[in-house]
Order: structure tokens, then C-alpha cells, then sequence
């Protein structure tokens, strides 16, 4: 269990590749590890995602290539509407749980967390370098899903019982597929348990001198407060997970009613709550959104102040909004299940929290502006991203002020506003927060700039992409635009068929814009120029170390912390900021 | 710029116990929350004698808490060779009642199969094996932790050894207050 006298010495470079490279120690590589594991399953996502697009704006014409790919549920290359529900089901597995936590949460954290506190690596870099394989055999348990003879699951992203729960009988995909998917996810847990539990004990015990929990960078108060909510949730769909697959390959009845007759077979089962399963999940579900998310905050806060050359404004609020956004996160998960036929009194209680927690996410949106108010902002890619990242998250936050209201979510519950809501606040938002960090933190990563020039349009024609997929998405689903459906081909939902076949367009030419991002990344590894060890002229610890940063980040010496990071607008010995671990006394410019 | 030399002072292992220690409790607060809802949703609860062989692997189990008490305030006695052997004998002793222990719980899952009752026979039984196996799995985790506190001390009694002895305490005492609580609770709905 003791890992102090490691953490607390740093452990020595190693030299083999194997102890370097892959099954490496060192939080900086673990960090690589995770991005580059997010960068394969956004992609392998981002394709799933288009082959749905396709076949939503053209069910009756081949889509390219799948009919070679899956010759059985997708002959010919159109899909069937389980095919469908499979692509739909494994892009969101992939997408909130090996993208949207692993990047902005473990991928970055797990990078910057450790030098930002001072520290010479995580506090306990075994669990850290398990936490990353245990992550990286889940997303291999959850690909097998695609090779097993039943192909990979239909019930979504969420898994509801008691159809996950009962096998095949459930439907193509419910078999071996399904219980793929369990155990992947049960796996996923304990990764993130073990991230967790080291982001808590490096950022408590590890901090350097002077490094008060006052002075700590944005991002690591983020960092922290979102392995808070992760330890708490991935505690409890672990559990909720085991449960599923005992009752697939154990006989038991814990989300499976008596009398459940599937496919013309009475099921084997008797008693069992499938509302059980739904609170369980939710329980997990609704934290996971901002497990996803306050990273993001996080990043964007200590971004901004560094372009803004202002101070954020209102630490300490931003701080509390956070630790309130983290509490209230596990008072709402009942706003999920309006339509599971719920107590009328219950959803009441569910929503009054959930319209509670916007205030502090407004408020936090509001530091922003006020920040970047008045500021003589410096565009970079970054710093564009950060914008659009508020920009995002407002649009999908207002969506959820409506959502947040029983009697209007049980008309678009199931419609596409739910769709184009979650996708803007709690995707694209995340995805704009990865962007961000990644143009901001990669000179440090690598040693290199990224190019500017392909980075501001890589955002501009991301941004326009994104509106064009997901805004649109609001006004189906006030039209009654029925999400899940895999076409549509019949009667009333035929006058949508335009507007579908326009967001299919602009999903295929967002992903494509990717490609500039891409580029990009692998350009400037290694032919980008020279970064400097403070490109940004920020004030954080992470710039006042060589670029990369050498195995134990601090050349074997713990820096001391005289000023917080917020420190822009004052006259420095080197500008018009201040060093974290600069002796100099502060002075408004 | 000013540096120092000096390692942080804080020892994360027990925060990391700590940290741990509040994962595992919400751990089986789901599934306590699992079991009344389960017990509550259909009227297919099965009622049955829990093996008595239970009562004493608690006995055991709390002794063991004990023992391992003692062991760490001997190690602890600065350059005392005497108090640092018989800890150890009392470590070696934790060690085998823990797994004395876990093999108690194979007993009690073996008399329970011999009656009939598995897994899959119903909710009651199913909540049984889950609490009980998922505890025994977690209990050797504190086996093996204390194995690794074991060994620490033998290599000689420093702040290393003592640290990871202190963590590894504080767990295996949480291990005791766990099953103490899953008792209550088996005793109380089986």
C-alpha cells in the first residue's frame, strides 16, 4: 500500500523502453498515454458517429465502406435499425467515458496536476501507471464488442434494464456483446478509482512550500474537486455494473422482473428492479457530466487570465461554484428518469436542485466574461477555444433550464433537443476545453509550438461546424422529432428529412476540419519551432521548467510558492506578471 | 528563485487509505441501498439461517485488530530489539487470522451450498454471496498490504516500515468495522 517513500524521493529515470515508454511511471507519460488513448477512441467515436449521420439523412443509399466492415447487419451497405442502435450505443460508451473523462480529467490532469502543486510525480505512480493499462484493457474489452458473432450492444450508452439484463433474447448485440460492455465498464471504474484516489492524495500531500490550497492553479482546484465527484461515482456504478453481469451470467435477479416475457420466451427471472438499475446509473450518470466538464472549467479558467492579461475575476466564487457544482451534482441524478413514471412529488424534488445548480454555473460564466470584459485579449488558438467553450456551454446550458422542468421535459425527453443539449454542454463544451488545453500545454509537452495559423481555422470552421450539427437539433425536438429512431421515412416525420440531411453535412465536414487538428499535432512534434519555457508568459509552475520538462520536473529541488497564479496586471521583474515562485512583491501596473 | 532540498512532509499512503476507505464505503452503500430496494420491489424474499460459523470469523476477525494493534505500538518502540521481534510474531499472527478468516467465509459459503442456496436460488441469498465475497476480496487486498508492511519491517523499523504498517492498520481496522456493519445488516434482512 505504501507508496510515500517513492512519491516523496521521486523514482529514478528509467532507461529501458519498456519502463520508459509504455509501462512507465512517470505522471508525464501516463499523461501522453491517456490523451493518446482518447485521440484513437474520438476517432474510432467521431466515425461511428458519421455512419449514423449518413444513414439518418439517406436510409436508403449505401453508406461507404460499412457494407464491408459488418456484411451481416449492414448487407449491401445499409444499415438495419439494430445496426444502428449498436453505432449509437457504442459511440456514446466510447465517447463519455474513454474521451470525455480520460482527456480533460486523467489525460491533462494527470499531466499538469503534479507539476502544478510542485510535486516530483503523482503520490503513488504504480497506481497511476495501473490506473492507465486497467483503462487502456477496458477500451480493448469494449472493441471486442465489435468482433463477437452477435456484433456489439443496442441499449445505448446508459444500458437499461431489464433489456441489458437478460441476454440475448434481448435482441442482436445482447449477448456476448452486452456482457462485453458490463465488464468493460466495471474495468473502467477501477481504473478511474486508482486515478482518482492519487489526483486526491498528490494534491493534499504533495503540494510544495508555499503552495497553499489558495495558491493552487485553477486547473488543479478543477482536477480535484472532479476526482471528488469521480471517486464518489465511479464507486457506485462499479457496483451497479457487477450487479448487471451477475444477473447476465449468474442467474440472478436484481434488474429483472418476475414474468418478463422477451421474444416470445418467459425469461428465468423473478422480482428484480429495473427502476434499481436506472438510479444506480444516474446516481453515477448525472456526476459523470461534470466529470466531464469541470476539467474543462478548469482549464479555461487558467487559460484566459494568461491571454486577458487580467486577473480571473472572482477566484474564491469560482472556487465555491465549483464545490457547488461538485455537491449539487449528486442531488439532481432523478431529472434523468421524469419519464420512468415518477412520483410527481419526487420530480419535483429533482428538479428544484437541478434549476438551483445553474446558478452556479452561470456565475462562473459570468467570472469569465468579466475577465475577458476590458481585457486587451491576446487571440491565440487557445484562448479562442476558451471562448468557445463559453460559448458552447451557455448555448447547451439554456437548453437545460427547459430540460430541468418535469412538465416540459416529458415532451422532449425523447426528441432531438435532448440530443442537441447534452452534445453542446457537455460534448462539444468538454471537446472545446481538450482543444484548448491542448494548444496551451503542448509546447510544454513536447517542446514545440504548434502552428497558429492552421490552429485559429481549425477553431473557426470547428466552431461553425458545431453550431450547424447541434443547434439544429433544438428546433427538431421542439417539432417532435423523436430521437433513437435509426430513419425517417414515415408520415409527420418526413418535413424534418431537410434538416437532417443538412446536419448530416455538417457532421461530415466538422469531423473532416479535424484533420487540420491532426495535422497539425504530429507537424509540430517535430517540426514545429523551439518552444521556449514560457511561450505563454503565465505564472504557473509548469513555465518555470524546460520544455519538455525534464523526468523528475524539478531537477531533484522542490520549488517554493510566494504568490497565487491569478497574479496578471502587476509589475514583474519580467512584465506585467508575476511568478508563482517569484520572491518579487507584487505591484498593480 | 528559491528551492529547496527537502522532501514534502506529508505521508500521502494514508490519505490514500483514507481516500480508499471512502470509495469502499460507497461502494457497499450502494449495495446496502441495492438490497432494500431489491427487498422491496417484489414479495420473493427468502428468509434463511445464517451459518454460524459467521459469529466466530467476527470473533476472529476483531481479534485480529487487536493483535495487529499490538504489533504496531511494539514495531513503533524507537531501537527496542526485543518489542520489535514480538511484533513482528504479532504481525505474522495478524496475518494468519485474516486468512483464517477468508477461509471461515469459504466454510459459511460451503454450508450455505450444502443447503441448497446459491447464488441464482433468490435475492436474499444472491445479496449474500455479493456482500460477503466482494468483503473477503477486499480483506485480502489488506493481506497483501500487510505482507508488504511485513516485510518493510523486517528490512528494519524506519519511518518507511512504520508508515506503511500505520496505513495498512488503519485499513485492515476498517476491514473489521466493514464486516461488523455487513453482519448487522445480513443478520438483520437474511
Amino acid at each position: 500500500m505504501d507508496q510515500s517513500a517513492t512519491a516523496g524521493a521521486g523514482h529514478h529515470a528509467p532507461q529501458s523502453f519498456l519502463r520508459k515508454h509504455v509501462f512507465s511511471l512517470d505522471h508525464k507519460v501516463i499523461g501522453k498515454q491517456y490523451l493518446d488513448l482518447a485521440l484513437v477512441a474520438v476517432l474510432t467515436g467521431m466515425v461511428l458517429s458519421w455512419f449514423m449521420r449518413f444513414h439518418l439523412a439517406f436510409p436508403n443509399a449505401a453508406v461507404p465502406v460499412l457494407g464491408a466492415l459488418a456484411p451481416k447487419s449492414a448487407a449491401g451497405g445499409i444499415m438495419t435499425p439494430e445496426m444502428y442502435l449498436a453505432l449509437m450505443t457504442m459511440h456514446g460508451t466510447i465517447m463519455v467515458f474513454f474521451v470525455l473523462t480520460t482527456a480533460p480529467f486523467a489525460g491533462f490532469g494527470n499531466y499538469v496536476l503534479p507539476i502544478q502543486v510542485g510535486a516530483e510525480d503523482m503520490a503513488f505512480p504504480r497506481f497511476n501507471m495501473m490506473s492507465f493499462w486497467v483503462t487502456c484493457v477496458a477500451f480493448l474489452v469494449l472493441l471486442a464488442a465489435f468482433f463477437v458473432p452477435d456484433g456489439p450492444p443496442i441499449a445505448g450508452w446508459t444500458a437499461y434494464a431489464p433489456l441489458s439484463a437478460v441476454g440475448i433474447d434481448a435482441g442482436p448485440g445482447m449477448g456476448l456483446g452486452m456482457t462485453l460492455w458490463g465488464v468493460s465498464i466495471a474495468i473502467f471504474c477501477v481504473g478511474q478509482l486508482l486515478g482518482s484516489l492519487n489526483f486526491i492524495a498528490t494534491t493534499l500531500d504533495l503540494r510544495t512550500k508555499g503552495m497553499s490550497l489558495m495558491r493552487m492553479p485553477f486547473s488543479t482546484w478543477a482536477w480535484f474537486i472532479t476526482s471528488v465527484i469521480g471517486l464518489i461515482a465511479f464507486s457506485v456504478l462499479l457496483p451497479a455494473c457487477i450487479l448487471l453481469v451477475l444477473d447476465r451470467v449468474g442467474g440472478t435477479s436484481f434488474f429483472i422482473p418476475a414474468g418478463l416475457v422477451i421474444s416470445d420466451k418467459l425469461q428465468p427471472h423473478s422480482g428484480g428492479s429495473p427502476m434499481l438499475w436506472q438510479h444506480l446509473f444516474w446516481f453515477f450518470g448525472h456526476p459523470e457530466v461534470y466529470i466531464a466538464i469541470l476539467p474543462g472549467f478548469g482549464i479555461v479558467s487558467h487559460i484566459l487570465p494568461a491571454f486577458a492579461r487580467k486577473p480571473l475575476l472572482g477566484p474564491k466564487v469560482l472556487i465555491a461554484c465549483m464545490f457547488a457544482i461538485g455537491g449539487l451534482s449528486y442531488t439532481v441524478w432523478g431529472h434523468h428518469m421524469f419519464l420512468s413514471g415518477m412520483n410527481p412529488v419526487s420530480a419535483t424534488l429533482f428538479s428544484v436542485p437541478t434549476l438551483i445548480i445553474t446558478i452556479p454555473a452561470t456565475v462562473t460564466t459570468l467570472l469569465w466574461i468579466g475577465t475577458v470584459y476590458g481585457a486587451r485579449l491576446r487571440f491565440t488558438t487557445a484562448a479562442l477555444f476558451c471562448l468557445g467553450f463559453v460559448s458552447v456551454f451557455v448555448s447547451g446550458g439554456i437548453s437545460g433550464f427547459f430540460l430541468a422542468q418535469p412538465s416540459i421535459d416529458t415532451y422532449l425527453h425523447g426528441t432531438y433537443f435532448v440530443v442537441g443539449h447534452f452534445h453542446f454542454v457537455m460534448g462539444v463544451a468538454a471537446m472545446f476545453g481538450i482543444f484548448a488545453g491542448t494548444y496551451f500545454w503542448f509546447p510544454k509537452m513536447y517542446g514545440r509550438m504548434m502552428n497558429e495559423t492552421i490552429g485559429k481555422w481549425h477553431f473557426f470552421l470547428t466552431f461553425v461546424g458545431v453550431y450547424c450539427i447541434f443547434m439544429p437539433m433544438h428546433y427538431l425536438g421542439l417539432a417532435g422529432n423523436v430521437r433513437r429512431y435509426s430513419a425517417f421515412t414515415d408520415d409527420y416525420m418526413l418535413a424534418s428529412q431537410p434538416l437532417h440531411v443538412f446536419i448530416t453535412y455538417a457532421a461530415l465536414f466538422t469531423g473532416a476540419v479535424q484533420v487540420l487538428f491532426l495535422f497539425n499535432l504530429v507537424w509540430s512534434r517535430f517540426k514545429g519551432p523551439v518552444a521556449p519555457v514560457n511561450p505563454w508568459e503565465a505564472t504557473s509552475l509548469e513555465w518555470t521548467i524546460p520544455s519538455p520538462p525534464p523526468h523528475n520536473n524539478f531537477g531533484d529541488v522542490h520549488p517554493v510558492v510566494y504568490h497565487g497564479p491569478n497574479e496578471y496586471g502587476m509589475k514583474g521583474s519580467t512584465g506585467d506578471y508575476v511568478m508563482q515562485n517569484s520572491p518579487e512583491k507584487l505591484e498593480t501596473t | 528563485m528559491e528551492a529547496v532540498r527537502s522532501a514534502p512532509p506529508s505521508i500521502p499512503s494514508r490519505t490514500g487509505v483514507w481516500v480508499g476507505i471512502a470509495a469502499i464505503t460507497m461502494s457497499f452503500a450502494a449495495y446496502t441501498s441495492a438490497l432494500l430496494v431489491r427487498q422491496s420491489a417484489a414479495p420473493d424474499w427468502q428468509h434463511f439461517q445464517l451459518p454460524p460459523v459467521l459469529y466466530w470469523n467476527t470473533v476472529l476477525l476483531l481479534a485480529s485488530s487487536g493483535t495487529l494493534e499490538l504489533a504496531r505500538r511494539r514495531v513503533a518502540r524507537d531501537g527496542d530489539a526485543a518489542a520489535l521481534r514480538s511484533g513482528l510474531m504479532l504481525l505474522w499472527l495478524t496475518l494468519g487470522m485474516g486468512l483464517l478468516f477468508v477461509a471461515g467465509q469459504v466454510v459459511a459459503w460451503r454450508d450455505l451450498m450444502a443447503q441448497g442456496l446459491f447464488l441464482a436460488t433468490g435475492p436474499s441469498t444472491s445479496f449474500f454471496y455479493v456482500f460477503t465475497v466482494l468483503h473477503a476480496l477486499h480483506l485480502l487486498g489488506g493481506v497483501v498490504a500487510l505482507g508488504v508492511a511485513n516485510r518493510r519491517v523486517q528490512a528494519g523499523a524506519g519511518v518507511r516500515a512504520l508508515s506503511a504498517l500505520g496505513s495498512a492498520s488503519l485499513y485492515w481496522h476498517f476491514m473489521g468495522a466493514l464486516w461488523v456493519y455487513l453482519l448487522l445488516v445480513l443478520t438483520i434482512k437474511m
